[in-house]
């Protein structure tokens, strides 16, 4: 029973944390900018999809739908908040100094979380019907939500897509040559700015649809940003931070290192995240999946 | 530095110590806790002139700020000046552990890091219910040597004590900047191999400088513990690094004192947003912040001193 | 000189940074109350807007006379009440700074807030530094007086022990055959002191009962996947917690879609605040609490009456506890203040004039009687109930069942003792 708990409670989370990071790990990956306003993205996804839930199953409309019309909602509002951020701000700052480019992100990182705030008001949403209609199943002797299960399922899917769209694309081997080296490949004829756009935009999309899967399964409160920021940036440094395949093993290890310490030691759950971070990091200083850069000579 | 502008840089601040006998009371309590994050913007500044950023200050900020609670609390020891040595030391000791792992991290990973130290001991000290877990523990009043000031005379006081303390600090970090080790700091951000060849050890300067960092910060982290007279595990979160980040950016690296006047310039934006528009001052925060960046890109202190560095604050 | 000239910039321009905001103006005749409330972060929903709420209608009724006797004079004892709230968002250095700001910068006379228990331990010091009359409303944390001895401080509302006591009390009573029981708190001193003092409670009024497993998940996790399957592993007849907010409102939907109540019936020590907003989504049978008799477990009477009404009138929702100690606090202040103000023919009391009225005092509120009994008189205890929860269809509506209240100084220690010792005692004199 408990192994059974553990793998199915460690897969579940692994997923959130997943479909949580990969925006994040993509736009490190290729534009180099730690985006802190990822949180922002993650809670207006969240609170976008709630209201669209919210008005969905007001009607007498099949569940299904719902669960389309909550990721439509997410996706449109993480497109747009990514086109504004990435048009009006970012890339004025490309040629500088990334941990100015992060502290841009800080900044739009506070002015949504008060734009939250104004628009959605401080009591918050609560929007379980997606979560209720998919109801539970026994595996074993242990009830589990069907809607988490379809998380892993979509964990895997955003895995298996990203890793079409960069091996298999001619988006992708652009991503690929500018993650490489960015002045070579514009010398090559990539449109550089055209890639960053949409990096940005689909990181950004991600991050909302984060937001959107979680809203039913969570009370859509204030602050639910903050709290995934860190989380998401533990996994994607376990992972080497530009590796979406990174991202995916520090998730699983993340995921099944908290499980393990809810079922065994519940008092490390608070910073058994933060310990693997620092023996995997201690043990490969770029994490697990990233290469040692060459250094200049 | 020469020994006239040292000398004359003290008369100055000791000046504003003197002038805080006529500022309204209140902007002395706010003031020494800017100073205070100021010292620890001190540190990140240090870090940043050799093109590193911790996302982590608040480690030694939390370990200075509770060898305080505890020396005061358990040794009994209640003297500012010995206190904030203890703070001082228990940071800079621990940096130059936390150093040993360190010293080989550069760029994003440094930060991230520094950031998992941090917050693992966030995670113990809130785990800890003998340190009072999250609700923290409370500082005793301190006593200036000998002297036990009461009221507003101990606000002042405490002032008047930071003062020196940035004022030392300051010109101990302009006196780095001048030795070699301090002006390896940007040939560091360009080329590290070049360095090697000069026969010097780019991992030890860089561990030399997370000692120096966490020494600041710590200090920082004693000061504001005093005056708060508080100190708690949020301390050593995150959030709290990310603002000396902030507070660093504003600041630029161009000058030390810029540190300070960006410390002072946030708490003054931070307390008058709070204030007047309560709901809404994150978003004033951040707008400032943005305006800073976008419009003064090399900082405050790049504005106010400009130095002779042609390129600003760019590390 | 680079270094001299640098300096001389920097003392400008930090004289210019402290005195830029300094010209603010006072006025003598209105008392200015501070009140620090969460207008940001986690804690706004479930605390922060019906508290600042509730001080706005407050303060507004008090101004205009609208109270019931025998709150109904104007203001406080005349003198019309100015408030000034902010946001008790950040961490301890900006409470306390923010603190010292509504002192000494904004002037005001009193303080009336915190939720915080962190919050309130760093500012009760400063408080007393500053001579400043400081009512704490909603923070739970009995270690605040317990470990110390405060003039200027008071709590209106009771502390944290109150809540243990009383909800293991009532699974005793109302659950003989009760065999076991876990919990699930937060990580952080509320959730830590909750847990300690029910698993104290529990081993005085039931020490037959085992504790089975305690989890201790990090706050504001938004995640209890693993937790609740533990728990269902479990199967205990009780799950304890006393989660708020959005962890209370989340928790109790993954647990309830996993089908946990039907194994274990869950124990919300602060479930009352979520009532109002969440009913449908409580399982029937979950045990409730509010931390006091607040809500929908407040008694009819006058004071309740009036508030209820006009809360729901302007704000088309339903108070729930933290609104309800923000009344309490209001009204024990009005009731200091206006006990001083008698004493003196109607002059305007000084701030140790309320200070010695409010020491001991016992006062009316809308959620029964407050006894200012314990901390030398600065702690108030105060009544508690505890009911069980359903969803009545037939109504539409979320009501309690099986509701005891239990008078306070059934859950309170007596004023010579500490919570934990009085627990670890055995809860000698307590009357039930």
């Amino acid at each position: 029973m408990t192994a059974l708990a553990i793998l199915i409670d460690g897969l579940v989370y692994a997923a959130w944390l997943f479909i949580v990071a990969i925006g994040l790990t993509l736009i490190f990956g290729v534009m180099k900018v730690l985006n802190v306003a990822h949180g922002g993205l993650y809670a207006f996804g969240a609170y976008s999809a709630a209201t669209a839930i919210g008005l969905y199953f007001n009607h007498d409309w099949p569940a299904a739908g719902g669960f389309l019309a909550m990721v439509l909602a997410a996706l449109a509002v993480g497109a747009i908040i990514g086109l504004v951020l990435e048009r009006a701000l970012l890339q004025r700052f490309y040629d500088k100094d990334e941990i100015l480019t992060a502290l841009v992100t800080y900044a739009a990182f506070l002015i949504l979380e008060d734009l939250l705030l104004l628009i959605w008001g401080p009591q918050g949403l609560f929007v379980p019907q997606p979560y209720r209609a998919a109801g539970i199943i026994n595996i074993g002797l242990l009830p589990v939500s069907v809607y988490d299960l379809m998380l892993i399922a979509l964990a895997g899917l955003l895995a298996v897509g990203a890793w079409y769209a960069i091996r298999r694309t001619r988006f992708g081997r652009m991503l690929m040559a500018i993650l490489y080296d960015r002045e070579t490949a514009a010398a090559f004829g990539v449109n550089v700015t055209r890639v960053y756009v949409a990096t940005f935009l689909i990181g950004s999309m991600l991050g909302a649809l984060g937001g959107a899967v979680t809203a039913p399964r969570i009370s859509v409160s204030a602050g639910i940003g903050v709290e995934v920021i860190v989380i998401a940036f533990a996994v994607i440094a376990i992972g080497g931070m530009s590796s979406i395949g990174g991202a995916l093993v520090g998730a699983l290890i993340v995921g099944f290192a908290r499980t393990i310490a809810v079922h065994f030691a519940p008092s490390l759950d608070l910073f058994v995240v933060y310990g693997v971070m620092t023996i995997v990091l201690v043990l490969r200083p770029y994490g697990l999946f990233g290469a040692a850069v060459a250094r200049k000579v | 530095m020469t020994r006239t502008s040292a000398l004359l840089s003290a008369a100055a601040v000791a000046l504003i110590a003197l002038s805080g006998g006529w500022l309204p009371i209140w902007v002395l309590p706010i003031s020494t806790v800017a100073l205070g994050n100021g010292l620890a913007v001190l540190g990140m500044i240090v870090l940043w002139r050799a093109g590193l950023v911790s996302f982590g200050q608040a480690l030694y900020y939390a370990a200075g700020a509770y060898a305080v609670a505890l020396a005061a609390r358990h040794l009994g020891i209640r003297d500012a000046v010995l206190l904030v040595v203890i703070g001082t030391l228990a940071a800079a000791a621990l940096a130059y552990v936390a150093g040993f792992l360190l010293a080989r991290y550069r760029g994003i990973f440094f930060a991230m890091l520094s950031l998992a130290l941090s917050m693992i001991l966030y995670g113990l000290l809130v785990n800890s219910q003998t340190l009072g877990a999250s609700d923290g523990l409370s500082v005793p009043r301190a006593t200036f040597l000998g002297f036990e000031p009461r009221g507003d005379d101990y606000t002042w006081a405490l002032f008047a004590f930071t003062l020196a303390l940035v004022w030392l600090s300051a010109a101990a970090v302009e006196l780095y900047g001048a030795t070699i080790a301090g002006a390896l700091s940007r040939p560091m951000v360009d080329n590290e191999l070049r360095i090697e060849f000069l026969g010097v050890s780019v991992d030890r300067l860089v561990h030399m400088k997370v000692v120096i960092a966490g020494l600041l910060t710590g200090m920082g982290g004693s000061v504001v513990g005093l005056s708060v007279a508080h100190v708690d595990p949020a301390m050593a979160f995150w959030t709290t690094s990310g603002g000396f980040v902030f507070v660093a950016i504003l600041a630029g690296t161009a000058s030390v004192w810029g540190a300070f006047i960006g410390a002072l310039a946030f708490e003054a934006v931070r307390t008058f947003a709070v204030s007047t528009m309560p709901g809404t001052w994150q978003m004033t925060l951040g707008a400032a912040l943005l305006l800073t960046i976008l419009f003064v890109p090399q900082g405050i202190g790049g504005l106010i001193f400009r130095r002779r560095r042609a390129t600003g604050a760019k590390p | 000189m680079t270094f001299l000239r640098q300096t001389s910039y920097a003392c400008a321009a930090a004289l210019l940074a402290c005195t830029a905001t300094s010209a603010i103006a006072q006025s003598p005749a209105p008392v200015k109350i501070g009140i620090p409330v969460f207008l940001s972060g986690p804690a706004v929903g479930a605390f922060g807007e019906p508290s600042r709420n509730a001080a706005e209608l407050i303060v507004r009724a008090m101004n205009a006379g609208e109270l019931p006797a025998p709150y109904n004079q104007k203001g406080l004892a005349g003198a019309p009440i100015e408030p000034k709230i902010i946001d008790e968002a950040g961490n301890t250095a900006t409470v306390v700074t923010e603190f010292k700001n509504l002192v000494q910068r904004d002037k005001v006379d009193v303080v009336v807030g915190y939720v915080s228990s962190a919050g309130c331990l760093a500012a009760a010091p400063v408080a007393e530094e500053l001579q400043v009359l400081t009512i704490f409303y909603a923070c739970g944390a009995s270690r605040l007086f317990d470990d110390n001895d405060y003039k200027y401080v008071f709590r209106a509302s009771s502390s944290q022990t109150s809540d243990a006591v009383a909800t293991a009390r009532y699974i005793t009573t109302k659950f003989p055959d009760l065999k076991s029981y876990s919990g699930i708190n937060q990580n952080y001193s509320w959730g830590q002191d909750n847990w300690r003092d029910f698993k104290l409670a529990m081993s005085v009024v039931n020490p037959k009962v085992t504790m089975d497993k305690e989890l201790m998940p990090k706050l504001f996790a938004g995640e209890f996947g693993a937790e609740i399957s533990v728990l269902l592993a479990a199967g205990s007849s009780i799950v304890h917690s006393s989660f708020f907010g959005g962890d209370l409102e989340t928790f109790v939907l993954q647990a309830s879609a996993r089908g946990l109540p039907q194994r274990s019936r869950l124990l919300l020590t602060v479930g009352e605040q979520i009532l109002a907003r969440q009913g449908k989504n409580v399982p029937d049978g979950t045990i409730i609490g509010g931390r006091g008799r607040h809500g929908m477990l407040a008694s009819a009477n006058p004071l309740n009456k009036w508030f209820l009404d006009a809360y729901v009138k302007e704000y088309k929702s339903i108070p729930n506890f933290p609104a309800y100690h923000m009344l309490s606090s209001m009204l024990g202040l009005k009731a200091a203040w206006e006990k001083a103000a008698a004493a003196k023919g109607g002059a305007r009391p000084t701030t140790d004039d309320v200070i010695k009225a409010f020491t001991g005092l016992q006062f009316e509120t809308a959620s029964g009687p407050v006894k200012m009994a314990l901390g030398k008189g600065h702690q108030g205890i105060e009544e508690v109930a505890v009911g069980t929860y359903r969803y009545n269809k037939a109504k539409n509506q979320p009501e309690l069942y099986d509701l005891i209240t239990y008078p306070a100084e059934c859950v309170n220690p007596p004023a010579d003792m500490k919570s934990e010792e009085w627990l670890k005692k055995g809860m000698p004199g307590a009357k039930c």
